[in-house]
């Protein structure tokens, strides 16, 4: 027992250098070659293309967001719909504004705006996961959205399970979805207002009711007030 | 249900006390003159309904004309709460997704900021883990052996389902301390090595356990009326159910012969191991409970296999003792009991994941409903529901 936590006593410089480690093995050749035959179906609709950890992740243009689908599951045979869901890329707001103590307990964001893998355009992006149930791949697509006006084409025809998960994408993230025949609340009640997983909607428990770890606060291990005197 | 007609005369006003009645209290009239279809509320709250699930169906005399499964009674919004706490507090929620077999939800999250930390797991731990996930396995599906056959009646394997889970319950709760949330995994491991004795106790709950499954495959699978009632119902069609996302034993019932243990990016520690998968052509709610049942006694094979197998050394990798996690973005998903369980983590170097898509099995696996529940009659919805086997938690997360 005893090695266990001195196994997790590294020094924090560590974490630092891995940081700026390059991500992801070499390049697969089964990746490369299912972005290969993307390319010569989309040709210029692909904005650009990322391996990522033995995925293929593929942001298109956003109008080429329907065809993509078409593509992945005509030719590359990715019959199976994982998921679709939107990612907001803005830094949460800090509750109270960047004076107030707000609330600490959670983990600190950074603050200033970045995007992953294959990049965006601007806040909001549209992704989803297909897989081939006979080839066993898996693609990840990315698409842009409008942040003023978001939108994007509807896989419904595509996919027909992608009828749920684009309601539930569009009262989390207030993204339409057109050609969706049927775009109704999912979760939340019909007459939710807001989208709860955009970055700029408070996480409403926390606001009602400060978190009561507040009241009793440890300090973290090798912070100051650390009484193991963590780091070391 | 029944609306009024536009072109129909106006229907004159009848002097009752307190006033004309107004067109909607006309409308309410003839409702009974009409022989339109009924509208019948399954749930949320009903026995029969593991969860709080809510069905509204459409009725044309015994048939279904429509249904609409109405969701998110329980919703918990763990995605959000995932973006307010740190990666090990993670562990804590993904447990809480599919309740039957916790520990296999915490693998796939586990997995994925591990990935993106470029740490692995000791041999060792990978091994408990794989066992772990396949008792999870054993325990989850064995509830829906006997569950299933009390929804269509029969008491008794019901019985047997929860005396012989009770024992596999134990074996997790003597490595873990908990028997529904284990919350054992550890970014870099797990919390701890197995106990004394607990690998010759395994050995003779796995007996025990297909033993089992031989009860039921003479109870249920032999049974003549469990065969007149889901033989033939709810067949879902292989291509159909992959574009609805349908996963797991339900796919594989249906004649798609895949398997993320054996066709997925190679994690735990399947690679090594020998087993089969199993797949049934029919795709009918016969064929779903057939396919499960092969999976337990594979899973008992699996276990017993690992244990002969199992290698010493540490069950914890070296990790800073603060969980950074390094900007990037993961995904990792798993054959859980349920079928395929992922999560897309994207992280942005901080101690807690950016963003976290969480890609539950269920809620693709019910969201076929609508289309399979059409044209199916009444008693045959139950068995539907039954043998697609959803767990709440799983479709609200």
């Amino acid at each position: 027992m005893a090695d266990e936590t001195e196994a997790t006593d590294a020094p924090a410089a560590e974490t630092a250098a891995a940081v700026d480690a390059p991500a992801g093995p070499a390049p697969d050749p089964l990746v490369a070659d299912v972005l290969a035959r993307l390319e010569a179906e989309l040709g210029d609709s692909i904005v650009e293309s990322a391996e990522c950890f033995g995925d293929a992740v593929v942001r298109v243009r956003p109008d080429a967001w329907r065809r993509a689908a078409e593509v992945a599951k005509d030719t590359l045979a990715c019959d199976f719909l994982s998921f679709i869901s939107a990612i907001d890329w803005m830094p949460a707001p800090k509750e109270g504004g960047d004076d107030a103590s707000g609330d600490t307990s959670s983990p600190v964001q950074p603050t200033e705006t970045t995007y992953g893998v294959a990049g965006s355009n601007g806040r909001f992006q549209v992704f989803a996961h297909v897989e081939s149930t006979s080839k066993h791949w898996g693609i990840t697509f990315k698409t842009d959205v409008d942040e003023s006006d978001p939108h994007a084409r509807s896989w419904v025809t595509v996919y027909p399970g992608a009828d749920w998960h684009e309601r539930e994408c569009w009262e989390m993230f207030g993204i339409a979805f057109d050609d969706h025949p049927n775009l109704r609340h999912l979760y939340l009640p019909s007459l939710f207002e807001g989208h709860p997983l955009r970055k700029d909607f408070p996480l409403l428990a926390r606001v009602v009711k400060p978190w009561p770890g507040l009241v009793d606060v440890e300090a973290m291990p090798g912070e100051e007030g650390d009484a193991e005197g963590g780091g070391e | 249900m029944s609306t009024v007609d536009p072109d129909a005369p106006p229907i004159p006003s009848i002097d009752v006390p307190g006033g004309a009645l107004t067109p909607l209290a006309d409308a309410q009239l003839n409702v009974e003159l009409d022989t339109g279809d009924m509208i019948l509320n399954l749930g949320p709250q009903h026995p029969a309904t593991h969860g709080t699930l809510r069905l509204v169906v459409r009725l044309d005399g015994e048939r279904v004309v429509s249904a609409e499964p109405v969701i998110g009674y329980m919703h918990r919004g763990y995605e959000k709460l995932t973006e307010f706490r740190t990666y090990p507090q993670v562990t804590t929620l993904v447990n809480r997704i599919d309740w039957l077999s916790s520990f296999a939800n915490e693998v796939p999250f586990v997995g994925a900021a591990e990935e993106l930390m470029g740490i692995e797991a000791p041999p060792r731990a990978q091994y408990i883990r794989t066992i772990l996930t396949e008792l999870s396995r054993i325990s989850n599906i064995y509830l829906f052996l006997g569950e299933m056959a009390l929804q269509l009646g029969a008491l008794t394997p019901a019985f047997y389902g929860f005396r012989d889970r009770e024992l596999v319950l134990n074996l997790i709760e003597a490595v873990t301390g908990g028997r529904f949330h284990p919350n054992f995994n550890r970014i870099g491991g797990l919390k701890d090595d197995l106990p004394w004795g607990w690998i010759a106790d395994t050995k003779q709950v796995m007996k025990k356990i297909l033993d089992g499954c031989d009860d039921f495959e003479d109870l249920v699978v032999g049974n003549e009326i469990f065969q007149a009632r889901t033989k033939s119902v709810g067949i879902i069609p292989g291509p159909l159910g992959a574009s609805y996302g349908v996963s797991g034993a339900n796919l594989r019932a249906s004649g798609v012969d895949w398997d993320l243990r054996r066709d997925g990016k190679p994690y735990l520690v399947y690679p090594e191991l020998e087993f089969k998968v199993w797949t049934h052509p029919d795709g009918d709610s016969f064929a779903r409970y057939w396919v499960r049942l092969q999976e337990t006694r594979e899973a008992c094979l699996l276990v017993l296999q690992m244990l002969e197998r199992l290698p010493s050394g540490p069950v914890m990798a070296k990790v800073p003792r603060i969980i950074k996690v390094p900007e990037g973005e993961a995904w990792v998903e798993t054959e859980n009991p349920l079928g395929q369980m992922g999560y897309y983590v994207i992280s942005k170097g901080a101690t807690g994941p950016f963003r976290t898509k969480i890609r539950s099995a269920s809620f693709s696996n019910v969201s076929i409903l609508p289309w399979l529940l059409q044209g199916v009659y009444v008693p045959d919805v139950i068995t539907v529901l039954a043998s697609l086997y959803f767990i709440l938690g799983d479709i609200d997360r």
